[in-house]
């Protein structure tokens, strides 16, 4: 099915006039459905024999992790590599930063490599823009700090629309640690751009404060959160702030904040599951609900990732390739 | 050493209260007079028409005495925080520091109030003001430990010391580099709440109180901080405030875009806090101004905004922030100049900050009304001020340091 264009799109609005993605604040809505609708066709190659497109080939990623990553990492990898690219990973335990190297040398000495894309993680928010200053080449953020993580939202909106056939007016209730996600706060700015109704439901102590003027409804009852909403999407919940820091222990957690079935029956009858990984198997989901394979969406939304990180790739080289129609 | 007379200028000493036209002559580096009789004739004169004549600025509460920026912002003398590496918690280093600046700058120490500024045990205080310093400072943070800080202020009234103090409450602000709200949650930085601030000036006041001691709050940035320094006031503690000028003209949303210029200590808070701040110096809550000068390097400040150092350069953009004041209709242009002359000199016991007879001959000689675009990269030091590019108006023509002319702009 060809999608339709948006009408901003169709009267003339270029769509992706950006150099980087960052992040999701600063996207128009038809920007982010550009993505969208870009990526379909990328799900439709890895499900294929031959997964392979050379679009990219000759050109050098770099994934630079300055933060532990297995799975967003391997991801991108994957992604890069399926696209003909040149693909070579920095990890934090490989890089000079052990050796006092500046961020910001580091960032130097990678320009001078002349690398055609740079995907970054880093811990401290703000930290990606800080790098993408300094590199001639198109940046992607794989998450800075609690900030954003563009692609987690992208894939989640993706297995969303997959499933449900639409965003808008959909209730979605994001549940766990919103103080220290950054995949909470970009899928705000996603899924509220594209019309949806956005919920948290989380104790008071993993809530942040003025979390209402982002657009969302803030619960600390769980069953009340969970009434009636068509996506719940539970957030991993790091063992060290469980002991006392933030909660008082697991037990207590999954006790209130834990997504069991009785829970789920405050939801929708075709709630559909999610949650970002590496899940905490009884600590905030029941493991049967994760393994329910009409309910939970946890595996496709690691499918999904592979290719909204391809479209991503492919729309941030377009203009180094040359592609018609892209900015000089 | 010749005589200068400066004729014509508006003459401004907040500490006489005098404002006119007024002939000032200068003569062995003290002032010789002050009125309308004509310079004798050996003296050498400087038309100083159109322009503000005022005590050398002091700049209460910073941390590097820089002579050159100290000068391009006609600031004369400085108290210096007791965070230095290492820290003024040694009546011998207090002695240096005060040293230090002659002749440029004079450098009025703080001597720290705990031993290596770690709030735990208590400095040698009584040594340190008998080696010159001037008050006593819990240094860029707070004393967390309330019995600590009890004694401290029980203990400095031996000395007739005033203590300056950082009011946030230490557990509350570990690890936080903004404020609490809806624009820290929307950047993803911790932040803590702004009460962080009243808790402890809460605590510090009560502490006051209890032991008749001298409290300076070196910055208070909150509505409700103000609000209890106000309310102590009137009962008669002897608790008193500052600011810098970060905290009435900016607000949190300057930390947009992760500007690690814009991290400062304590974090910049929201608009209603702003406009406390303003408030409080109008009605004298608030009595005095600092730059809170606190030069970065680059390696410093070039970082992502939680790993960024926090702290401003602030010397050589004081006066003109200030004058912003008088502008917006806050205070008077005497008043705005109190909380950098007169003020000051009263609370840490100077010399300077007035334009008496026989008072030394610091001197700043601006022009109100001229404007110009604040540029850190053509600051004389550090250029790390979340103020860059702004259009501000009061330009420092000269700054005369013990009568002689140190800078000239």
């Amino acid at each position: 099915m060809q999608p339709i264009p948006h009408p901003a799109i169709a009267a003339g609005a270029h769509p992706f006039p950006h150099s980087h993605l960052l992040g999701i604040a600063g996207l128009q809505p038809w920007e982010m459905l550009f993505l969208l609708d870009e990526a379909e066709q990328w799900v439709d190659l890895n499900r294929s024999a031959a997964k392979h497109d050379n679009r990219l080939a000759g050109l050098t990623q770099i994934n630079a992790f300055f933060e532990n990553s297995t799975r967003t990492l391997l991801s991108f990898e994957i992604a890069g590599k399926r696209l003909g690219a040149d693909v070579v990973n920095l990890g934090v335990s490989g890089s000079s930063v052990k050796k006092g190297e500046t961020l910001l040398d580091t960032a130097l000495t990678l320009n001078a490599m002349h690398p055609d894309l740079i995907v970054i993680r880093h811990g401290s928010s703000g930290a990606v823009q800080l790098i993408a200053e300094k590199l001639d080449c198109p940046v992607l953020n794989a998450g800075d700090g609690r900030h954003e993580h563009p692609t987690q939202a992208l894939l989640d909106a993706l297995t969303i629309r997959r499933r449900k056939g639409r965003i808008a007016g959909l209730t979605v209730a994001i549940c766990g640690d919103i103080l220290h996600s950054r995949v909470a706060r970009s899928n705000f700015q996603l899924l509220g751009a594209l019309g949806a109704k956005l919920r948290v439901v989380a104790p008071p102590t993993l809530l942040p404060a003025g979390v209402e003027q982002l657009g969302v409804e803030a619960f600390t009852d769980m069953d009340a959160g969970l009434k009636g909403a068509d996506v719940v999407m539970m957030l991993r919940l790091q063992t060290e702030r469980m002991d006392g820091a933030y909660v008082p222990s697991t037990r207590e957690y999954f006790r209130f904040y834990g997504l069991t079935e009785a829970r789920l029956r405050h939801a929708a009858d075709d709630v559909l599951v999610m949650h970002p990984g590496p899940m905490n198997r009884g600590v905030e989901i029941d493991g049967r609900i994760a393994d329910d394979i009409v309910r939970s969406a946890v595996t496709e939304q690691v499918e999904m990732g592979v290719a909204v990180r391809m479209a991503c790739l492919d729309v941030l080289t377009r203009t180094r390739r040359g592609v018609a129609g892209w900015p000089k | 050493m010749t005589a200068l007379a400066f004729t014509g200028a508006r003459v401004v000493d907040p500490a006489t209260g005098f404002d006119g036209r007024a002939t000032v002559l200068v003569r062995d580096r003290v002032i010789a007079g002050i009125g309308d009789a004509a310079p004798p004739s050996d003296a050498e004169i400087i038309d100083a028409s159109g322009l503000v004549l005022a005590p050398g600025l002091i700049d209460a509460g910073v941390f590097r005495a820089d002579p050159l920026a100290c000068h391009a912002g006609g600031i004369t003398r400085v108290v210096l925080m007791p965070d230095q590496r290492p820290p003024l918690d040694d009546p011998a280093l207090v002695a240096f520091a005060r040293e230090v600046g002659k002749p440029d700058v004079w450098v009025h120490p703080l001597v720290a109030a705990t031993r290596d500024l770690a709030g735990q045990e208590l400095a040698e205080i009584g040594l340190g003001k008998a080696a010159g310093a001037v008050g006593i400072a819990t240094g860029r943070e707070g004393i967390a430990n309330s019995a600590v800080m009890h004694r401290l202020l029980a203990y400095s009234r031996a000395f007739d010391m005033v203590v300056v103090t950082h009011a946030e409450d230490a557990a509350l602000v570990a690890g936080a580099v903004a404020t609490e709200g809806d624009y820290a949650t929307r950047f993803g930085l911790a932040a803590a709440p702004a009460f962080a601030e009243s808790l402890a000036i809460a605590r510090d006041i009560r502490l006051a109180e209890a032991t008749g001691a001298r409290l300076h709050i070196r910055q208070v940035t909150t509505a409700e901080g103000i609000a209890l320094v106000r309310a102590a006031q009137e009962r008669g503690v002897h608790v008193t405030a500052g600011v810098t000028p970060a905290h009435w003209l900016l607000n949190e949303t300057a930390v947009a875009g992760f500007r690690s210029f814009a991290r400062l200590s304590p974090p910049l808070r929201c608009e209603d806090d702003r406009r406390a701040v303003e408030a409080g110096l109008a009605d004298g809550t608030i009595s005095i101004v600092t730059s809170g000068h606190d030069p970065r390097t680059q390696e410093d400040k070039r970082l992502p905004f939680a790993d960024a150092m926090p702290g401003m350069a602030g010397a050589e953009t004081l006066l003109a922030l200030a004058l912003s004041l008088v502008r917006s209709g806050a205070m008077d242009l005497p008043a705005a100049l109190k909380t950098m002359t007169a003020a000051p000199a009263t609370l840490f016991g100077l010399e300077g900050g007035r334009l008496t007879a026989g008072a030394a001959a610091d001197l700043v000689l601006f022009d109100e009304g001229s404007p110009w675009r604040i540029d850190g990269d053509r600051f004389t030091g550090a250029g790390n001020t979340p103020f860059d590019n702004l259009p501000v108006q009061g330009r420092v023509r000269m700054t005369v340091k013990g009568g002689e002319l140190v800078w000239r702009g």
